[in-house]
């Protein structure tokens, strides 16, 4: 297929089934696969509506700073974007998010700003949004919050998928900003009645949690609960098991947050198969494994690799030391 | 009288620094309050009048309680409940 620049190749990425995984011809999972996109992960849908909101509502003009919170791949994107549309990108990371992520960041020509491993994300948008009150003229879009990230979804991912596969229902995938969920939910709903939308949440180590007051929680404020028709925890060791059988049995290396909607995805799956009812899963896949390996996610036994990641998985790879 | 209740770090001053305790209930709002009879001023930091507190998600054998019926959500023996604080994402 052929395109006029990178940019104009967002999206439009496969579904495709897992006839190993499915327990039947009747209950059958597809992964749509994300990591086919300009910088290899789903944010790019989003960073490419946020900055194009931007620019249209004249926020961004040539050479001006965009700063955002992120610990890897919206940074990734925006700083792809910006490099081509010429603008400068601050990303406010945890200290300790993997070294592939800051390479690919700095080729970019991003800077880098460092939050507090402790906390995870929750200090990074922190720090970001003291940082943009002593800045007035850098431009934080904030995907937690900005309207685009959501309507990226709503206007590519949710169509793409209904035109793939119109017999969907369920859509599974991870909730991180709640972009995606909130973005395609909204569409398939009002497209297909009845289709239940499903959120896998990664159960984070106790270094994001640890030091969260219970009346200092984040929650994103895209989040609307209604678009949901449910949300489950995902461990660490679900879904690094979920995705090394998705490499092992479809041939997908993906990175974990795939395997984290894949659980989700299974357990629908099963209670399909228990109700005696049709079912067509699509998983989203957000990106491939490429920026994990460092982190031991895919070396050795499961145990070990659990035990690697332990308190760390998602954002908060420790750097080696 | 075996339902495990999984405590978050920021919460087990409550229980005597247990990451685990049990209690019993046949509703998830029953289970809160029996639960307080032993770890008094717990049930606070999640409730908040009828309702569970915004930043608390609560989870039964893994699903978001707000999904299943909130704090009349049935419980039984042999499950699973874990309370977590509300956090931002993390590989975005």
């Amino acid at each position: 297929m052929r395109y006029d620049s990178l940019l104009d190749s967002l999206g439009n990425t496969p579904l495709v089934g897992l006839p190993a995984m499915s327990p039947s011809g009747d209950v059958r999972l597809w992964a749509k696969l994300e990591d086919r996109n300009p910088t290899g992960s789903v944010k790019d849908r989003a960073a490419f509506f946020m900055i194009e909101q931007a620019e249209k509502d004249g926020l961004l003009r040539p050479g001006s700073t965009i700063l955002e919170p992120t610990s890897g791949n919206t940074g990734i994107s925006l700083a792809m974007v910006a490099k081509l549309r010429g603008y400068k990108l601050i990303v406010v990371m945890p200290e300790n998010t993997s070294e592939e992520r800051r390479q690919i960041l700095r080729m970019y020509g991003a800077r880098i700003l460092s939050s507090p491993a402790a906390g995870g994300s929750n200090e990074a948008v922190r720090v970001a949004k003291q940082l943009s009150a002593e800045h007035p003229d850098w431009v934080m879009l904030y995907q937690y919050g900005n309207e685009a990230n959501a309507r990226a979804h709503y206007e590519t991912t949710g169509p793409e998928i209904l035109a793939d596969l119109p017999g969907i229902t369920h859509f599974v995938a991870g909730l991180g900003t709640t972009g995606t969920l909130m973005g395609t939910g909204r569409y398939l709903r009002e497209h297909v009645p009845g289709v239940r939308i499903v959120a896998a949440e990664p159960r984070y180590g106790e270094l994001v949690y640890g030091l969260r007051n219970v009346d200092e929680g984040f929650v994103p404020e895209l989040y609307d609960e209604s678009v949901l028709t449910t949300r489950f925890s995902v461990s660490s060791a679900d879904a690094l098991r979920r995705t090394r059988e998705l490499l092992a049995q479809e041939g997908i290396f993906a990175g974990i947050s795939a395997g984290c909607a894949l659980h989700a995805g299974l357990a629908m799956a099963q209670q399909a198969v228990k109700a005696e009812e049709r079912a067509d899963i699509v998983v989203l896949v957000a990106d491939g494994g490429w920026k994990y390996l460092s982190t031991g996610a895919y070396g050795g036994t499961l145990e070990e690799a659990e035990e690697r990641l332990d308190g760390q998985l998602w954002a908060l790879f420790p750097r080696r030391r | 009288m075996a339902i495990e209740v999984r405590i978050p770090t920021i919460l087990r001053s409550y229980t005597g620094g247990a990451k685990a305790v049990q209690a019993s209930g046949s509703t998830l709002g029953e289970l809160l309050i029996n639960l307080d009879t032993e770890h008094g001023g717990l049930r606070d930091r999640l409730v908040d009048g009828e309702s569970l507190r915004r930043f608390v998600n609560v989870y039964l054998n893994d699903e978001d309680v707000r999904f299943l019926g909130g704090l009349e959500t049935p419980v039984a023996d042999g499950d699973t409940v874990t309370v977590l604080p509300a956090v931002a994402g993390g590989a975005l």
